[in-house]
């Protein structure tokens, strides 16, 4: 079940800052403790900021989610851009097409748990990734 | 020998904050001779790709400048996000804090040196 739902803007290095400080609001009201908060907030630095300078800016959906007594987070992060070719090759460690790290997509895959990618040329990205406490 | 420069990250950075104490900070290294730099991040809370970059490339280019780079104060959390991560930051220096980051560089340094200058990031 959603208890919580809301979509915010990623156009800017500010506009990851907000998502990621709205994510951390989002992982201590679903009783996270403080080192699953930082993986979680993490993992959103990275896939909100992908969102910016490989799609050219998206929007991220932030979910409080409830499931009997347990209590998860979800978020989505969705942009219009390129498309990734290759996902296996994009989520491995190392390989960048902008000079960075490379650690996005499979740090934060790692850093999740549920993770989920739909994308394909010319057709935009949307990944998903979820955490359950 | 040369001063220490300490840098006390205080705000969740933005990438282009970040970009902004990089340059500003190599700047000051050359202005003030600095031959070590002390990089306090115990009030940041996490250290992603971006972030760990900029202190990789810190400690690249100041040691090109002939300063040392200690990067002190990662809390244990952002420590165990970062190793998930697979940020392993080579060639970055790091200590438990301040007091601890400035005794690795008091081998290096003279009698005559004074108290570090202090900058704040607000």
């Amino acid at each position: 079940m959603i208890v919580s739902s809301e979509v915010a803007g990623l156009r800017s290095s500010e506009d990851v800052l907000k998502v990621r400080q709205a994510a951390r609001a989002l992982a201590v009201r679903a009783g996270f403790g403080l080192v699953d908060q930082t993986k979680i907030v993490t993992a959103v630095s990275e896939l909100a900021r992908n969102t910016v300078t490989h799609g050219g800016g998206g929007d991220a959906t932030l979910e409080l989610l409830e499931e009997g007594s347990r209590r998860g987070v979800r978020f989505a992060f969705r942009d219009q851009g390129p498309g990734i070719a290759d996902v296996e090759l994009a989520l491995r460690n190392g390989y960048s097409t902008c000079g960075g790290l490379g650690l996005g997509l499979g740090g934060s895959r790692r850093l999740m748990g549920e993770f989920d990618i739909l994308t394909a040329p010319g057709k935009g990205t949307t990944v998903t990734v979820a955490r359950w406490g | 020998m040369g001063r220490l420069l300490l840098v006390t990250i205080q705000v969740d950075m933005h990438d282009r904050l970040a970009l902004a104490l990089q340059d500003d900070l190599t700047a000051r290294i050359v202005r003030d001779g600095a031959r070590g730099v002390l990089i306090d991040i115990s009030s940041l809370e996490l250290v992603d790709s971006f972030i760990g970059r900029m202190l990789g490339t810190i400690a690249s280019m100041a040691r090109m400048l002939d300063a040392e780079t200690v990067v002190v104060g990662m809390r244990p959390a952002v420590a165990i996000t970062m190793v998930e991560l697979g940020l392993a930051l080579p060639g970055v220096r790091t200590a438990l804090d301040v007091e601890k980051g400035m005794e690795m560089f008091r081998g290096r340094a003279g009698p005559e040196d004074g108290p570090p200058d202090h900058d704040r990031l607000q």
